[in-house]
């Protein structure tokens, strides 16, 4: 229970520090406006005729592909750039628990985000009768999406003290994840590379995992990869954090 | 209670500290003395759990900090150099969360800080966020932090950093009386501060201790019995050319 009251300490704070600045409210209100115009203008919501939220969820993996990063990466490197870094960690606290601790903290807040999209799924329901099954797990989907992309910008943020640095190496890293399922690229793959190759690639990207939830599958080899990335990512920023200090 | 044997730490091929061992007892205000990049920051750093020592072996009040890194944090309050403390805070929130993160809930977090502010004279900025405070009030703040959990070993870098003569003069005061239960050992360069304050005087220069005893003792060492003459007989300046050691910032 200890480790778990340390957790939510770590996480409280975080998590506050987002909405004592203003980085909170012009996130959420970016987001919106993205998803938003994302969904209807260039989704072609309503000329769809369809009761789904398809032209709200393909999306994703593009959006959340500058917006997580950008409130991902002062993660870490803002704890260094401040030197509290040193304060935490002499703390009777565990590594883990301080890592797991603020990336629950950014998670939550992007699940915040995208539960104030429900507009979206209100609006579909009044037009029409979609099935709201395929639309929970699509925002399942979306939510594991965006927990991946945190993953990978705590990873980068706790390399570096330069946030800039911290926004741009996860975006590349995000881009790759995305583009390793990419139809055009897995395309192109295909021209060169024998399927078994081109599967494996693709088994890394975010898009094959993620197109299941958007059917409204959620199968558990999908729930399983993001959560590996996720894992994975943590275990590395670990990693990152003991060997910076190890000299 | 703090027992440091034979630690080295090696930054790549620099060694920021080289074989250094001591050990501090209850009621001692154990002085860190040297010249800049010494090594005294280094050497705190691993005695307070952030730096993994290189080899050695650090004991706080008989746990050891690489076996048993949570048991001896708990002990220890620490003042990092510089003070920092997260910018969009208030002294409030962040002593708060200082003192949940020590364990301490409900009344007795209270309690504390209250006793905290109280101690550092935070009053009059307590619902100031941490980015609008003068240095002075930064510093005290970082150093209520150390004290919230009525800590038995408290490390002190630099305490006296960036405060006017006023308020060094109340902090040299606080270490002196805290000294009197408890282990402090703080780091400066300022001579007539280890006088003020200090019962034991440990001079580091170049990552080794070159010196070791009572402040009396030491100046006891020039003929005419200045501190600082003492200070510039053992240690470099660091405008000297050495091959090895240099101010290691990680």
């Amino acid at each position: 229970m200890n480790s778990w009251a340390n957790i939510r300490t770590i996480m409280k704070r975080e998590l506050a520090g987002y909405f004592t600045s203003p980085i909170a409210y012009v996130f959420l209100v970016i987001f919106l406006l993205l998803t938003g115009f994302f969904t209807f203008t260039i989704g072609n919501f309503f000329e769809r005729g369809e009761a789904s939220l398809v032209s709200f969820f393909t999306w994703h993996p593009w959006l959340y592909l500058f917006l997580v990063p950008a409130a991902g990466m002062r993660l870490w490197s803002e704890e260094r750039r401040l030197g509290t870094m040193e304060l935490l960690l002499t703390m009777p606290v565990t590594n883990w628990q301080a890592i797991v601790g603020k990336f629950l903290a950014s998670w939550l807040f992007l699940a915040l985000a995208l539960a104030l999209t429900f507009p979206v799924a209100i609006t579909v329901n009044y037009f029409g009768d979609p099935d709201n099954g395929v639309i929970f797990a699509g925002y399942v989907g979306s939510l594991m999406l965006a927990g991946s992309y945190l993953a990978v910008s705590c990873m980068t943020s706790a390399m570096t003290r330069n946030q800039v640095i911290s926004f741009i190496l996860s975006v590349m890293i995000c881009l790759f994840l995305i583009l390793a399922g990419y139809t055009p690229v897995t395309d192109l793959l295909s021209r060169f590379a024998s399927p078994v190759v081109v599967d494996i690639v693709a088994a890394f990207s975010v898009m094959t995992h993620f197109e299941g939830f958007q059917r409204g599958v959620l199968d558990t080899r999908d729930v399983a990869f993001f959560a590996s990335v996720i894992g994975f990512m943590l275990f590395v920023t670990g990693v990152i954090i003991r060997n910076q200090r190890a000299g | 209670m703090i027992n440091v044997e034979h630690l080295v730490k090696a930054f790549g091929p620099k060694l920021a500290v080289n074989d250094v061992s001591f050990s501090v007892e209850r009621g001692e205000v154990l002085g860190f003395l040297g010249p800049n990049g010494a090594g005294k920051s280094t050497t705190m750093r691993m005695i307070t759990g952030y730096y993994p020592p290189t080899s050695g072996r650090i004991t706080v009040g008989g746990h050891d900090m690489v076996e048993n890194p949570i048991a001896a944090k708990r002990l220890i309050g620490y003042l990092p150099e510089n003070a920092p403390g997260y910018a969009d805070m208030t002294v409030h929130g962040f002593l708060n969360f200082c003192a949940e993160l020590r364990g301490l809930q409900g009344d007795a977090r209270k309690r504390a800080v209250h006793r905290a502010v109280e101690l550092c004279f935070l009053e009059n900025v307590l619902y100031q966020s941490i980015d609008t405070l003068s240095k002075g009030y930064k510093h005290r703040t970082c150093l209520a932090q150390s004290l919230i959990h009525d800590p038995d070993v408290l490390i002190l870098d630099e305490p006296t950093d960036g405060l006017d003569p006023n308020q060094k003069h109340e902090v040299r005061g606080l270490i002196k009386r805290l000294g009197e239960s408890k282990v402090v050992i703080f780091s400066t360069h300022i001579l007539e501060e280890v006088e003020a304050a200090c019962s034991r005087v440990i001079i580091i220069d170049r990552g080794r201790i070159v010196a070791s005893g009572t402040p009396a003792e030491l100046k006891a060492r020039s003929p005419e019995g200045k501190l600082d003459e003492v200070f510039r007989a053992i240690t470099l300046p660091d405008t000297v050319k050495h091959d090895v050691h240099h101010e290691v910032h990680a």
